[in-house]
């Protein structure tokens, strides 16, 4: 890493001390991982949901990271993006739960199979 | 540049612990506190990454505006049906095993990418934002507010009574 900017050497042994581009997305991979787990194993729709929030935060952290690192702003105004897109979701999402427990008297996913053949 | 560290250290391990918790909880309103906890920690990762409009934006939007429709979702839904809602999980050693694959799979990618060494700080981005959002990017911009007016009907006419 230190090799690609070889005129200060005194930068380089600062940038050994900081967190590079890698910390940032070995977490949002596990923060992913953890929501993708929640997705799968959570049995209430509202449960899913809210693990589906963690996996977008996680997709979040890496945009924000890589914005940073490649001094580029276009990951910043993304992630503004995804944020909006996903409060828009889970108003709609949450919505679509509650119609559902109107109409079913439940939000669990395994109850929720009508179009089973 | 060793508090920075420190401090990364200790959001992360806030972060994965309370999205932990998320996911494995067993009461749902607990579900949602944690995955308050875990939005504002990943807030604090914006600040660390001299994001602090976007930390402003996740805690209004994600941290006040999310976490107040799940408790008013979970409320509607519990308290209609009379008894305590689902709460255990099922398949979790299938869960996990797909889980630590995608993790691994991931990790490895990584693993074999170049170190990106942080460059200079520029300071507060949040002009440069703006100037983004009514430039470049004024036309995903103004999509935008038509899908949130467009969720914003979608949701009133999907929950509203009917009669």
């Amino acid at each position: 890493m230190c090799s690609s900017s070889p005129p200060s050497l005194a930068r380089c042994t600062w940038r050994e001390l900081t967190i590079n581009l890698h910390a940032y997305l070995v977490l949002g991979a596990i923060v992913f991982t953890i929501g993708l787990f929640g997705v799968l194993t959570r049995r209430n729709a509202v449960g899913i949901l809210l693990a589906i929030e963690l996996m977008l935060n996680a997709v979040n952290i890496n945009l924000v990271s890589f914005a940073r690192f490649r001094a580029d702003l276009a990951g910043i105004v993304f992630a503004l993006f995804t944020i909006a897109i996903t409060v828009a979701e889970v108003a709609v999402g949450l919505a679509i739960v509650i119609v559902i427990f109107r109409v079913r008297k439940t939000v669990e996913a395994d109850h929720l199979d009508l179009l089973r053949g | 540049m060793t508090g920075e560290a420190v401090a990364f250290g200790v959001v992360a391990v806030v972060i994965v612990a309370a999205s932990l918790a998320v996911v494995l909880t067993p009461n749902l309103f607990h579900a949602v506190i944690y995955l308050a906890v875990a939005l504002v920690a990943t807030g604090i990762v914006f600040l660390l990454l001299e994001s602090p409009f976007l930390f402003g934006v996740q805690l209004l939007l994600y941290a006040g505006g999310v976490v107040t429709l799940a408790v008013f979702a979970i409320m509607l839904t519990e308290r209609l049906v009379g008894e305590r809602i689902a709460q255990t999980n099922r398949y979790i050693a299938n869960g996990a095993i797909v889980c630590a694959a995608v993790l691994a799979a991931v990790l490895g990618f990584l693993a074999g990418g170049p170190g990106v060494p942080a460059p200079a700080a520029t300071g507060d981005v949040t002009p440069a934002i703006g100037r983004a959002l009514a430039g470049a990017f004024a036309l995903p911009f103004e999509l935008l507010g038509v899908l949130l007016l467009a969720a914003l009907l979608g949701a009133l006419h999907l929950a509203r009574a009917d009669d």
